[in-house]
Parts: structure tokens; C-alpha cells; sequence
């Protein structure tokens, strides 16, 4: 193999598994920029993951199973939603018990389910005329599928809103300083569940597209600590969708890299190695997050209650 | 006449220990409620189930013996969390510093060559050391380079998987073991006793309670333990006190790290007398900890209780996979609608809700 198609060989695998991440921290970067702290990614994902493959399984259509994992991710996350707003729960415990509930229900729904394979995966599209494209042309456009593509997509309009309309504004204002977005009249708790809802069915569309597309299979804890690689992923994007994207992407690709290493290093001390890089990203950009917390949304993970500050 | 149902809430500055109680009990009653209908789907009646359950996790010695030997590594690791949630240090990590204490441990037992009466003791020093320094990486990390502690310590117990997959299929799996990946059978002096005919290995068990009472004292009565509550209490006011993030980060998770290693101790030297497999020797005690030290308000005594009743719906567990045939995993269900209705329920210990006719 020469240098050239082994870089875009892993280029292209990097897109494939960096796309779920990059869904689930799109997500996530919207829930915690509403002020919410859901620590329950890997919980919805998994739920996600559970119920796109068996609706994918039994009606043989794997775009409804995609479509079933952003509902059941959607309304999974309203459970936390209405313990840590409405409720004013701690949203550290209430996410982890989200994680907790997913991991179990979707493990006791999940039995008979395993080493079932799908009837059909999400179709591979491939555009002859762009993947002629030098080096670009079979990283993009050979074999990937459309989710990747609308991942894409979903970057720049997901920070456009961000940063570029009301909306985003909104959003950010209710994280940064809920008083004041409601003494402006903007309904603090409404925006809030609004934007976990939006981290639930991306996470849920990012679990199916592990059970789907990435992987067409149902294993019990399939997702192996993909949500919090996502939680951490927001971190070191500093809550924007851009850098998110970057993120990701770098982040697929160590993993990947790390296997090349095989010949040198056992496979159990491989199969650590996404954990290792996950704390090592961190670092990387501890002298952003030391230096006041830089891009945090001030208010996250504080619930409020109007009047009491 | 217009007549409007209203409702009135007040804050309530301190709830009463009864109040907590009560409170939390209705949490588990509500999830019990909820978890019911769960066994409703797969045809078992919910009341059957939980006699079932009651009657094999507490109603005969054998299942008494059962709850006691999954209390010991829930006390222990739930003691030292209540330590480290209180300083709001959020130690997710206890599964991985279990199992990083059982690594130590079985090092010391393996290859130490150590006689007899110093073996046993060297275990527990090791385990403690290898949970604490598993623990003291991520107080290190978040409070030299801010990184977020619920992250790190995740990922320490994946970290920590894989390690122990990685010495029992390599350096350290044993030529005895025919195959298999675990190592060779710990020398009989490294065996901790237990009560007879029971899998309680009464050592640690002791340990854990003494512990229980230590930690509980020195919340209460030190100035350390009273520097860890204005941490999580007043963080802002600890800052101008002069009380060290960093002396009190590293004091939560030496504390929290090192006691979930003392029970990776006891889970290899009580019952498998090997290193094996990470979810043979950790059914997710670890994880299950987390809740133990929720439900017991981060009080290291009530520990004690919150504990054994873990322990019991644990072993319920084996109950309803042996005489109902439902999975194991039902437990992991119960024990997030467990956390959920009890955080959920702490809206009723801070607010008072009066309902009035109003005319």
C-alpha cells in the first residue's frame, strides 16, 4: 500500500467513525450552551442504538430505524430534562442515572437481539464525478453514506444559529445569565428543555448510526463509553460546533492511527487507547479551560429558579 | 363565585433527619412502583417477584451470606465517595481504583515472596496505594490543569479494563491456569478467611465499619473534614478562608481512591484468590457505589444501610435470573430509577408545597 491511499484509507475510516461523535457532541454543545450539563449521552446513544436496529431489523427499512433512534434519544433526554429543570435536580446525578437507566433497559430489551444481522444497512453512495477529485474526491465521496453528509451539513448551520441569529442568542443568553434572560421575557425553562431535546434525538440519530451503518449489529454496551468521549469532546471544542467538528474528526483519526501500531502493542492495551487520548485532548487544551474556563457557558449545569439567584 | 386551586411554596432552610428519611424512602418505593411494570411485561407478577426477591436476598442464610459479601466492596467504596462528594469532587472512577487495588493486591500475592503474617497486611497497603494513586491522577489533573473530574475518572476505569485484560492475557496469566485468562491461584496465605460456610471475608468486612466510623468523625469533628464541607458547600468562601484546592482534592480522592482499592483487596483475596477478568472481579460495584453514597446523603454512617439494602437488591438479582429467569441487567434499571427518584425527590427536602382553596 503506498503512502497516499493509506493516508486517505484512514482520512476516510477517521469520517466514518468520527460521525457519530460529531453528532452526539453537536448535541451536547447545545444542551450545555442552554446552561444543562447532560451527562446521560452515553445512556441516550445506547437507547438510540437499542431501537434504530430493531426497528431497522423488523421493517427492513434502516432509515426508519435511523428515524426511531433520534425519537427514543429525543424523549429519553426529556427525562432529564424534567429532573434537572423542572425539577432543579443536581444534573451531574441525573445524568449519570440517565447513562445508568440506558445501559440497563436497553441491556434487559437488547437479550435474543444479539448476533442478529441487519437485512439492509444504510445504502453507500458514491459520486463518480467527485471522487475523481485527487486525494479529496475517495476521502468525501467513495462509499460514505448520507448521515455522514447531513453531519456535515449540520456543522455550519448549527453554529450559524449560534452565533448568527435570535435563536442562538437566546440560547446562549438563558446559559450564561438566566436572570437576566428572564427578566427579559425569554422563558428560561422552555429554551432549556428545547435544547436538551435537540442533544437527545442527535445522540439517539448517532446511536443508530453505530448500530445501523458503522457497525449493522446489536451488542450489548455497544457504544463503550462513545458518549462521554463526546462529553469530552464539547469540552475541548469549547461549546462550538466548528471546533467540534475538528474535534471529532482528529479524534477518529488518532483512534484509528492507534491501530497501526498492532505489530508493537497488545490488542487489549490498543483497545485503551481511545480513553488515553480522551484525557490526553483534555490537556491539550487545559491552559483554555484553566484560564476562566474559557467558552464555558457561566451558568452550566446551575439549575435556576427565578428570584433566587 | 370563581374557585381557584392554587398552591403555595415555601423554602425550606434545613430538612429534618426525619424528613430525609421519609423522603428517601418514598424514592425507592416509587422506583420499586415503576420497576414493577417492567416484571408485568415479561409476565412475572411484581408482588411474586419481590417476595422472590426479599425471601432469596434476606430470608434464608445463604442469602443473607450472599447480601453481606456484596455490602463489603459497596461500603467500602461508597464510604469513601460520600468523602469525595462532599468536597463535590465527582469521583465516578471507584470501579477502575477497584480494580486497580485488586491488581496490587494480587501483585503482593503473586510475586512479594512475602511470609506469612506481613502478606496479608502488605495486600491491603498495596491495594489501598494502587486505588489511591488511580484516584489522585485525575485530583492532579483537575486541579493542576482544570480538567473536568466526572471525564477523567470515567475514563480511568476503561484505562483500567483494559490493563487488567492486557496482564491477565499477557505478563501475568498464570502457566496453571490451562488456557485460561486468569492468573495462577494465589498461595493459601494470601487467602483472607472467612466466616464459615459463607463467602464473608470477615476482614474487610471490619474494616469497612471501622472505616465508616472514622470517616464519620472526621467529617464531623476535624478541621479537615470541616475544610472538605466548606469546599462543597462555599467554594467561594473557602477561597477566601485560604483553604488549599489542591490539599483537599488530593485528601477526597486518597481517601476515596485508596478505600475502593482496599475493596479490590477484598473481592481477589476473599473470594477469587485470583486476578481474572474486570467484571468477575467488579460486578459494578463500583458504579452501584455511586448511588449507595447518594442515598446515605454523603453521611459515611448511614453507608452502613444504604449498603446492605444494595447488597440485597444485587443479590435479588441473581434471584430473579435463577428462579425467574429474567436477565441480571433488570438490577441496572432499578438502580437507575432508584438515583433518578431520589434526586428527583430532593425538590420535597428544599421546598414545602401547601395546597389552598382559594375563594
Amino acid at each position: 500500500m503506498s503512502w497516499e491511499t493509506w493516508i486517505i484509507a484512514t482520512l476516510s475510516r477517521s469520517i466514518v467513525y468520527g460521525t457519530p461523535l460529531l453528532l452526539g457532541t453537536l448535541g451536547e454543545i447545545y444542551a450545555e450552551r442552554s446552561g444543562v450539563l447532560n451527562l446521560g449521552v452515553e445512556g441516550m446513544m445506547i437507547m438510540g442504538a437499542y431501537f434504530a436496529f430493531t426497528t431497522a431489523y423488523i421493517t427492513g427499512n434502516p432509515w426508519l430505524g435511523i428515524l426511531m433512534g433520534a425519537v427514543v434519544g429525543g424523549a429519553f433526554s426529556l427525562i432529564h430534562a424534567f429532573t434537572s429543570v423542572t425539577l432543579k435536580a443536581n444534573q451531574v446525578v441525573s445524568g449519570l442515572s440517565l447513562t445508568m437507566l440506558g445501559l440497563g433497559l436497553s441491556g434487559v430489551l437488547g437479550r435474543g437481539w444479539e448476533g442478529k444481522p441487519l437485512p439492509a444497512s444504510l445504502p453507500k453512495i458514491t459520486v463518480s464525478s467527485l471522487s475523481k477529485i485527487p486525494f479529496l474526491g475517495p476521502i468525501l465521496f467513495e462509499g460514505q453514506n448520507l448521515i455522514v453528509y447531513l453531519t456535515i451539513l449540520l456543522v455550519p448551520l448549527l453554529w450559524y444559529i449560534l452565533y448568527r441569529t435570535r435563536i442562538g442568542i437566546t440560547i446562549r443568553s438563558v446559559g450564561e445569565s438566566p436572570a437576566t434572560a428572564d427578566s427579559l421575557g425569554i422563558n428560561v425553562d422552555r429554551v432549556r428543555y428545547i435544547c436538551v431535546f435537540l442533544g437527545g434525538i442527535l445522540a439517539g440519530v448517532a446511536g443508530g448510526y453505530l448500530s445501523v451503518a458503522y457497525r449493522p449489529a446489536w451488542t450489548e454496551g455497544m457504544t463503550a463509553g462513545t458518549g462521554w468521549i463526546v462529553i469530552a469532546l464539547t469540552i475541548f471544542a469549547f461549546w462550538n460546533p466548528a471546533y467540534g467538528m475538528l474535534g471529532a474528526y482528529l479524534f477518529a483519526a488518532l483512534y484509528h492511527l492507534s491501530y497501526r501500531l498492532q505489530p508493537w502493542v497488545s490488542p487489549e492495551l490498543l483497545k485503551a487507547m481511545p480513553y488515553i487520548f480522551a484525557i490526553l485532548v483534555l490537556i491539550l487544551v487545559s491552559r483554555g479551560t484553566l484560564q476562566k474556563r474559557m467558552g464555558a457557558p457561566a451558568a452550566l449545569a446551575l439549575p435556576y429558579t427565578r428570584g433566587e439567584e | 363565585m370563581k374557585r381557584r386551586v392554587g398552591f403555595n411554596v415555601e423554602r425550606i432552610p434545613i430538612a429534618s433527619g426525619r424528613l430525609v428519611f421519609f423522603v428517601s424512602l418514598l424514592a425507592i418505593l416509587a422506583a420499586f412502583v415503576v420497576a414493577g411494570i417492567f416484571f408485568q411485561i415479561y409476565g412475572v407478577s411484581p408482588i411474586k417477584a419481590y417476595q422472590l426477591i426479599l425471601r432469596g436476598s434476606l430470608g434464608s442464610r445463604f442469602g443473607i451470606a450472599e447480601t453481606v459479601r456484596r455490602t463489603i466492596p459497596l461500603l467500602l467504596c461508597g464510604v469513601g465517595l460520600t468523602i469525595a462528594f462532599r468536597a463535590l469532587f465527582w469521583n465516578i472512577g471507584a470501579e477502575g481504583q477497584l480494580l486497580m487495588g485488586a491488581v496490587a493486591a494480587a501483585g503482593v500475592a503473586l510475586f512479594s515472596g512475602l511470609p506469612v503474617p506481613l502478606l496479608l497486611p502488605a495486600m491491603f497497603i498495596g491495594g489501598f496505594i494502587g486505588g489511591a494513586a488511580w484516584g489522585l491522577i485525575p485530583a492532579i489533573l483537575k486541579v493542576m490543569l482544570g480538567l473536568n473530574d466526572v471525564i477523567t475518572t470515567l475514563m480511568m476505569n476503561y484505562i483500567a479494563i483494559y490493563f487488567i485484560e492486557w496482564l491477565i492475557h499477557g505478563p501475568w496469566k498464570g502457566p496453571t491456569a490451562r488456557g485460561f485468562a486468569y492468573t495462577d491461584t494465589f498461595p493459601r496465605s494470601a487467602w483472607l478467611p472467612t466466616i464459615y460456610g459463607t463467602r464473608i471475608h470477615w476482614p474487610t468486612l471490619v474494616l469497612g465499619l471501622v472505616l465508616a466510623v472514622i470517616m464519620y468523625l472526621m467529617v464531623t469533628r476535624t478541621r479537615s473534614g470541616f475544610e472538605i464541607r466548606v469546599i462543597g458547600e462555599n467554594p467561594n468562601a473557602a477561597r477566601f478562608a485560604g483553604i488549599s484546592q489542591l490539599k483537599t482534592a488530593l485528601l477526597v480522592m486518597l481517601i476515596s481512591g485508596g478505600f475502593a482499592g482496599l475493596a479490590g483487596v477484598g473481592e481477589v483475596a476473599g473470594i477469587h484468590q485470583r486476578l481474572l477478568g474486570p467484571t468477575n472481579i467488579s460486578m459494578g460495584y463500583g458504579y452501584t457505589a455511586i448511588i449507595v453514597a447518594w442515598l446515605a446523603r454523603r453521611n459515611p454512617l448511614a453507608v452502613i444501610v444504604t449498603s446492605l439494602l444494595f447488597g440485597a437488591i444485587m443479590t435479588g438479582g441473581d434471584v430473579i435470573k435463577v428462579s425467574l429467569g429474567l436477565p441480571f441487567q433488570l438490577i441496572n434499571v432499578f438502580n437507575g430509577l432508584i438515583l433518578f427518584f431520589l434526586i428527583g425527590s430532593e425538590i420535597l427536602l428544599r421546598y414545602r408545597i401547601s395546597f389552598l382553596l382559594r375563594r
